[in-house]
């Protein structure tokens, strides 16, 4: 239409035309930079507010507070190590269960599944991705925990609380609530995620490289392993850590079912505490000076590791998008 | 404190103030007052506020946003009333002009999960609750329990201790009981809405995550306020009191212990815990009201018709949620301290 119409136009009416269409642009180009700046004036703000609002504790503690394994509100004592332990074993844990099924899933649905079961199954992950944490939190805290105890519990300490190095680490009471709890139900949310992201990555492996290789006479397993893997890592590692993002923030679900305990806990049954429940258990009744103050300073540690986990995985990303260029 | 139930009252509450805007704007002679503060005392008021505007015709609106917020408004001079479970001391009250009187108490319990062990069936006293809850005793079958509990089989079973993780009026109240029990509690453990738990517990959050922890965790033991833990249908622990003998929780015991305290105070805000007297609950604790000594004389009638008729008539309405009823010479120094609102 506007072809036609400035067919018909005059000249100069055609420069202004062409004025305004580069105006439009620049106005165009203007607002869209506001939006982005938007987020780099959310991030610092965020950031500096932390940092201002914990600088009593972090002036009160220095180092120490990082490194402190006592929180103890009648004292007035704050130190971080019991959070960050908490917060970084049950990721840990959800990593180490999720990454392999994901694998799986993905794997399954790109290479084995029956073309009918595809999208079904597909819908049904992202749906599950949808849930909000709150409803697996009390999942876990009314469902899970008690078959966890009486079912699953026993049975790890019976087999793998024997063996010598481990054994340790499933020591105690099976209560069903506690560090490793929380890191199966965190498995639980951020499976989803990983998932299809590597889903979405696998699909984009050339069907002539994967065809070729059946050709060579290659199994399913080899030409995933020597083919479709090492085609999409970065992607791969790219879903592992916006699972990773996730489990780390997480906060209601594993408020339920961590057990909320601020003592360094001695094995993986005990109860614990990660960063974000215990911002989410003390902010809303917290007294104003340290204990505020320290409990900023735990947000702003979560910060700034979440902020290192993403810049690793965008450092391996570019590592390997290098090794892929050669 | 009372968190699932808060949650249905805040929906009722959403739609009474709905309703009350309505009713505003089509007759402008109703007195509004508005109240805020302690969350424990949210289900009663609101009731009594829903019950009173059908006698007094005035709308009461009170929000429950914590103790501590309640003070601060209240100082600020945006509420006409305020709601606080930790009264106010006597110079803080001089230096903002105000008064002060309880409304109602409460009760926490200790509540346990044994294996074929029924309600009001387990005995402890105070020390030896104190013991449980700093993590010095750690087995059913301790000696000590045994000894309080003749003849009752105790199985040999890791004992898991279940506390608020989130800042709470019950923590507070509870331990400061088991601190007057034991020094060692006193110092290890401390006093206040969060203290140090040992390491064989497990937080939960709200009384709906303690509930939930002690209904699913074998030889779990627990606190919790009284309407919370006889909705949950809890096992309620029998508790040896200052005269030496045993009392199981029930309103009528919490209510025993308040006729030994001295009201008689300008904070009106006694000591209520390990009362004297055989049938005395020994962990009772009142909820306060805070106004003014002078403000506006309309708010300040209807502020205290609403507490008159609610000690009077109301306090049926709160027995009902689990709360505790004023002993009647308490009822009459609180009406005789509302004289005192200008």
């Amino acid at each position: 239409m506007s072809e036609v119409s400035t067919h018909d136009l005059p000249q100069s009416n055609q420069t202004t035309r062409g004025r305004l269409f580069k105006l439009q642009d620049l106005a165009f180009h203007q607002i869209t930079m506001v939006f982005a700046m938007i987020v780099l004036v959310a991030l610092a703000g965020i950031l500096i507010s932390l940092g201002h609002q914990a600088a009593p504790a972090f002036k009160e503690f220095g180092w120490g507070f990082i490194w402190g394994d006592v929180w103890s509100i009648p004292d007035e004592k704050y130190g971080a190590r019991i959070a960050i332990y908490g917060t970084l074993i049950t990721s840990f844990i959800a990593l180490l269960l999720a990454v392999p099924i994901s694998f799986g899933i993905a794997l399954f649905l790109t290479e084995t599944c029956p073309t009918w079961l595809r999208r079904p199954l597909g819908t049904a992950i992202e749906l599950l991705a949808g849930v909000p944490s709150i409803v697996f939190g009390i999942w876990g805290l009314f469902i899970f925990a008690p078959l966890f105890s009486n079912h699953v519990q026993p049975i790890i300490q019976d087999t793998l609380g024997k063996l010598p190095l481990v054994g340790g680490l499933f020591a105690g009471p099976p209560i069903g609530i506690g560090i490793l709890t929380a890191g199966v139900v965190l498995a639980l949310m951020v499976i989803p995620f990983i998932a299809s992201v590597m889903r979405d990555v696998f699909e984009t492996v050339p069907p002539v490289l994967k065809e070729s290789a059946y050709g060579v006479g290659c199994t399913t397993w080899e030409v995933v392993w020597n083919i479709v893997l090492p085609y999409t890592r970065v992607g791969v590692i790219g879903g592992i850590m916006l699972g990773l993002g996730r489990a780390l923030g997480e906060t209601m679900a594993v408020t339920f079912v961590i057990g909320n305990s601020s003592r360094l806990p001695a094995s993986l049954f005990s109860p614990g505490t990660s960063i974000a429940s215990t911002l989410a258990n003390e902010f809303g009744e917290a007294e104003p000076g340290l204990h505020i103050s320290s409990l900023f300073a735990l947000g702003f540690l979560l910060f700034i590791i979440t902020f290192f986990v993403l810049g690793v995985s965008r450092w391996l990303i570019y590592r390997g998008t290098k090794k892929q260029g050669k | 404190m009372i968190q699932s139930k808060r949650f249905m009252f805040k929906l009722m509450g959403m739609s009474t103030v709905a309703a009350m805007g309505f009713a505003a704007a089509v007759s402008a002679q109703a007195t509004d007052i508005t109240g805020a503060g302690s969350t424990f005392a949210y289900p009663s008021y609101t009731k009594w506020a829903e019950a009173f505007k059908a006698v007094g015709g005035v709308n009461v609106n009170y929000q429950g946003i914590g103790s501590g917020g309640g003070m601060k408004q209240i100082k600020a001079k945006t509420v006409d009333f305020a709601g606080t479970d930790a009264p106010m001391s006597e110079a803080e009250l001089d230096a903002n002009h105000l008064v002060q009187f309880p409304s109602e108490m409460g009760g926490a319990t200790i509540v346990v999960n044994l294996p074929g062990i029924k309600a009001n069936a387990l005995k402890l006293d105070g020390p030896t609750a104190a013991d449980i809850f700093r993590g010095a005793i750690t087995k059913w079958n301790d000696p000590r329990i045994v000894a309080l509990n003749k003849g009752m089989k105790l199985p040999d079973l890791a004992i898991t201790v279940c506390y608020r993780s989130d800042a709470s009026g019950t923590t507070f109240m509870f331990s400061n009981y088991l601190a007057k029990q034991s020094e060692a509690f006193k110092k290890e453990v401390g006093t206040g809405t969060a203290v140090n738990w040992p390491a064989n517990g497990v937080g939960g959050k709200g009384n709906p995550g303690v509930a939930a922890s002690v209904q699913k965790i074998a030889g779990a033991i627990g606190y919790a306020d009284f309407p919370d833990a006889r909705a949950n249908n809890l096992t309620f622990v029998m508790l040896k009191n200052k005269a030496g003998h045993f009392v199981a929780p029930t309103q009528k015991a919490m209510a025993a212990a308040a006729t030994y305290a001295d009201f008689k105070t300008k904070t009106m805000a006694p000591d209520l815990l390990d009362m004297p007297g055989k049938d005395s609950w020994p962990i009772v604790s009142a909820t306060y009201v805070l106004s003014y000594e002078q403000a506006d004389a309309a708010k300040q009638k209807a502020v205290k018709d609403f507490f008159t008729w609610s000690l009077n008539h109301g306090q049926k309405l709160a027995e009902d949620l689990g709360y505790v009823a004023l002993p009647s010479s308490v009822v009459k120094l609180v009406e005789a301290r509302m004289k005192e609102m200008k």
